[in-house]
């Protein structure tokens, strides 16, 4: 059984995510705290205020935003369920991180295919170089043979101490 | 009066400097000596013209001379002369007549020192920076006019703005002026925007020498390069201060408890920073090895349409909704200068292709010209990424109509793997030697700095398990700086053995013989002390609110805060000062009191949070009063973040201005240049590098 060792690291993850959520549920005390809005806000823009995100807006319009999350979370609404309500009522550009859906997902597609494109450019280019250059570059070095091996050791040492 | 004489000399300085340019440009052309010698004039006489329109523009600012547009606009009783100093670049028609102003004054500068020394480029470097600066003063006098003054026609229901007085009006005169917007009244204002400036409008100097040694057929060789590669290093030295005094300036004024947003004013002047700190390495490898000639003009064409892209952005607020674009003529006409100069530079590259042979192939894959290579490819892929991110609402809003919002999170996933990367690089490509370098050679180098990084960062790692990410993160850190120390170390090692020198003297005399390496070095250090600011906001930092009486506290990690006081008072400047007590204890010792603020700006109608802060290397504790009951002034909403490692961002940029100091200080005769400037395959003697 190879996979166990895995197997058990993937459950002591599982637990360990399992922990972290029971830990962000509403448990006692009292619920919504200032933090558990500030956490949904921060995932949303308003609509009047460019570049600012919702958790630290200072505008009325931002307070009463965060006002209207609070008590959503008070009558027991998901944090999705908070958001899909900003961007039905907003639109997409409430969202922080634009959706991994529709047109958005260009966004996040066309960076990852520029990169990929000007590696497989860097590499083209490596290979194209190498083939033409010329075959005695390439040999270790031009020194004659007969230099004591103790003097190439200095020169060498020496050369590090410039590179 | 002075405003007719500030007037007229815009006018003045628009006239000569088109024909600066097209005299530079016809006079290169036919060899006509004696109209370049008049380009040249015209130039040099452009900046002083301009200095006149701006102190005059200056003047009517702190003395208020509301019958202006502008002035009325950003300045106004309640401000202190120091800002309404400032205020030339605090609004729109202001900062585009400093930012020709700038360029005039630095290409005057290449006018006095250069113009003996490259007598052929001249002409052309004429043409292609006057041309800029034609642009700009052209905005300035016909779509943004900082002269233009406010007009009341008799039976009108709404006031003119023009520069030329119609038929049959009187002079409007407003009371009191708006004055700036409250987040601009700070001292930052006298740092961040002329840095910037000075950033933005230095490269055009490179750009304006690349351009000229492409119309010239002369960019195969490199005495653009050498020409211009101390303006480069200008332009970014002032560009990252710029970058860094900003973030500085937004975690002092902004609340929100970091430095760095990626709104898209900032990215504006992120992207330029890309592209010319990948051309500061990649014209190198031109240098040392005769390669990547393409390569490098297209760089620092990109870096110039960046500049300019950069300006367009933040001067003409088409970021928050296109609809803003049409509102002036500016935005066209920026838009049209970008894609003509853009076009144009492209054009010409790929006339002049055949005379940017390059002089060697690569010999190895593992050389130091491989990994400029990779490291330009991080570079510009960051460069893409945050572009693409930061114009991606405009075309979403172009395309499908709808508005988006691409924020913080985008930018972050995108660019952190990338980041990685060039870090990563940052400790490996040094120690890479031109041409091909010995895997065994290489082993021995980076051992040790290898070995003590793991140690450390594993240690660190085991007492704080909770972020796995930011043990590879320290890990690169620590492995970067220990392979820069090493460099040192070896450098003094042998100036100790062989000179007998102490240690400091031998690291001063090295660093003096060897001013762009190890210059460089130093930059290097800087920037990863500047990431160290980055990784505590990426992993460490925490934040909590909470809404507090007087006497109760609020706690997060080691510290408490307790709520004492909260004051109201009239502050200066038009604001009504909210400000908090705070006592701030850690593990329950008693540190200081913090002073949280809130000003309410009455005109503007617009709030500034201002935090209170506990700084140490370690950590920020930065506090922003977010809130609090209208009557009574009992209870207060408090906002509290720890900011680990933040202030080693500061430090970085100092680090990081002193390396690009000792970097471009100019090095005494030829002395030990020549042992520097390896070029295998040429033996005749280099030139003197820089200059």
């Amino acid at each position: 059984m190879r996979f166990r060792p895995l197997l058990t690291l993937l459950a002591v993850a599982a637990l360990s995510l399992g922990a972290n959520a029971a830990q962000a549920e509403p448990g006692g005390g009292e619920f919504p705290t200032d933090d558990d809005v500030n956490s949904v806000a921060s995932k949303l823009y308003c609509p009047v205020c460019p570049n600012t995100p919702l958790d630290v807006c200072p505008t009325k319009a931002c307070q009463d935003w965060r006002a209207q999350i609070r008590s959503q979370l008070e009558s027991g609404w998901s944090e999705d369920q908070i958001i899909n309500y900003f961007v039905e009522r907003y639109g997409e550009r409430v969202l922080a991180e634009p959706r991994t859906s529709g047109f958005t997902i260009l966004v996040w597609l066309v960076p990852l295919f520029a990169l990929i494109a000007g590696l497989l450019i860097l590499r083209q280019f490596l290979i194209r170089w190498r083939v033409r250059s010329d075959p005695a570059d390439l040999e270790e070095s031009d020194l004659p043979k007969e230099v004591p091996p103790g003097v190439l050791r200095r020169i060498e040492s020496e050369l590090d101490d410039l590179r | 009066m002075l405003i007719d004489i500030g007037l007229i000399s815009l006018t003045l300085a628009f006239g000569l400097s088109v024909i600066a340019a097209i005299a530079g440009g016809v006079g290169g052309k036919t060899e006509n000596w004696r109209l370049v010698e008049s380009a040249r004039n015209a130039a040099l006489i452009t900046f002083p013209l301009l200095s006149l329109s701006v102190i005059i523009l200056v003047y009517l600012l702190t003395t208020l001379d509301f019958s202006l547009a502008y002035v009325a606009q950003v300045s106004s009783r309640e401000m202190s002369t120091f800002l309404r100093v400032t205020a030339l670049w605090g609004g729109q028609d202001g900062s585009i007549l400093f930012w020709a102003w700038l360029m005039a004054g630095l290409i005057a500068v290449v006018m006095m020192r250069k113009w003996d020394r490259d007598r052929d480029l001249m002409p052309y470097f004429l043409l292609v920076a006057m041309g800029t600066t034609a642009f700009f003063i052209g905005l300035s006098l016909f779509v943004s006019n900082p002269f233009a003054r406010v007009w009341h026609e008799p039976g009108a229901a709404e006031l003119t703005t023009t520069v030329l007085r119609p038929a049959g009006v009187m002079s409007y005169i407003t009371a009191n002026g708006q004055g700036l917007n409250p987040l601009l009244r700070h001292f930052g204002m006298i740092g961040h925007p002329p840095t910037t400036y000075l950033g933005f409008t230095g490269f055009v100097i490179p750009y304006a020498f690349a351009m000229a040694a492409l119309m010239k057929g002369r960019a195969g060789d490199d005495a653009w390069i050498r020409t211009s590669r101390r303006w480069g290093l200008f332009a970014w030295f002032f560009l990252t201060i710029g970058l860094v005094l900003g973030g500085r300036w937004a975690y002092d004024v902004l609340g929100w408890g970091g430095f760095w947003g990626w709104d898209p004013i900032e990215n504006a002047m992120f992207l330029p920073w890309l592209t010319g700190t990948a051309f500061l390495h990649s014209v190198m490898i031109q240098e040392k090895r005769g390669m990547l000639k393409i390569w490098n003009i297209v760089l620092i064409i990109l870096t110039y349409s960046l500049v300019i892209f950069g300006t367009f952005i933040t001067r003409t607020g088409v970021v928050s909704s296109v609809h803003a674009f049409a509102q002036s003529a500016l935005g066209p006409a920026f838009l049209a200068f970008i894609g003509v100069t853009f076009l144009a530079s492209v054009a010409l590259l790929f006339m002049r292709l055949s005379t940017l042979r390059s002089e060697n192939q690569l010999s190895s894959l593992f050389s130091r010209e491989s990994a400029f290579l990779l490291q330009n490819v991080l570079f510009l892929a960051v460069t893409f990424a945050v572009f693409w991110g930061t114009i991606f609402p405009m075309i979403s809003e172009l395309l499908t109509g709808t508005k988006i919002t691409v924020g913080p999170p985008f930018f972050k996933r995108a660019t952190t793997p990338l980041f990685a990367g060039i870090v990563l690089l940052m400790a490996l490509a040094p120690l890479f030697a031109w041409r091909r370098q010995s895997g065994r050679r290489l082993l021995r180098a980076i051992l040790w700095p290898l070995v003590g990084s793991l140690v450390l960062s594993s240690a660190w790692a085991y007492t704080h398990r909770e972020h796995p990410a930011s043990f590879f993160s320290l890990w690169l850190v620590v492995f970067v700086v220990l392979s820069i120390l090493r460099e040192f170390w070896k450098g003094a090692q042998a100036r100790m053995a062989s000179q007998g020198e102490n240690p400091i003297t031998a690291v001063l005399r090295l660093m003096n013989r060897s001013r762009r390496r190890y210059g460089g070095y130093l930059i290097h250090l800087g920037v990863v002390m500047i990431a160290l600011g980055f990784i505590g906001d990426a992993f460490f930092k925490s934040e909590t609110q909470g809404t507090l009486g007087i006497g109760e506290s609020l706690e997060l990690g080691r510290y408490s805060l307790r709520f004492d006081s909260l004051v109201q008072f009239p502050g200066s400047d038009g604001r009504d000062v909210l400000e908090a007590s705070v006592a701030l204890f850690k593990d329950g010792k008693f540190i200081k009191e913090l002073r949280p603020r809130r000003d309410f700006f009455v005109v503007q109608r617009q709030p500034v949070t201002v935090p209170g802060m506990y700084s140490t290397l370690g950590e920020d504790v930065y506090l922003l009063l977010v809130g609090w009951e209208e009557i009574g002034l009992s209870a207060s909403t408090f906002k509290l973040y720890i900011n680990p490692l933040i202030n080693w961002t500061w430090l970085g940029g100092l680090v990081l201005a002193l390396g690009t100091t000792i970097a471009i200080w100019p090095q005494g005769r030829m002395r030990t240049e020549a042992s520097y400037v390896l070029r295998p395959r040429k033996l005749s003697p280099s030139p003197q590098a820089g200059d």
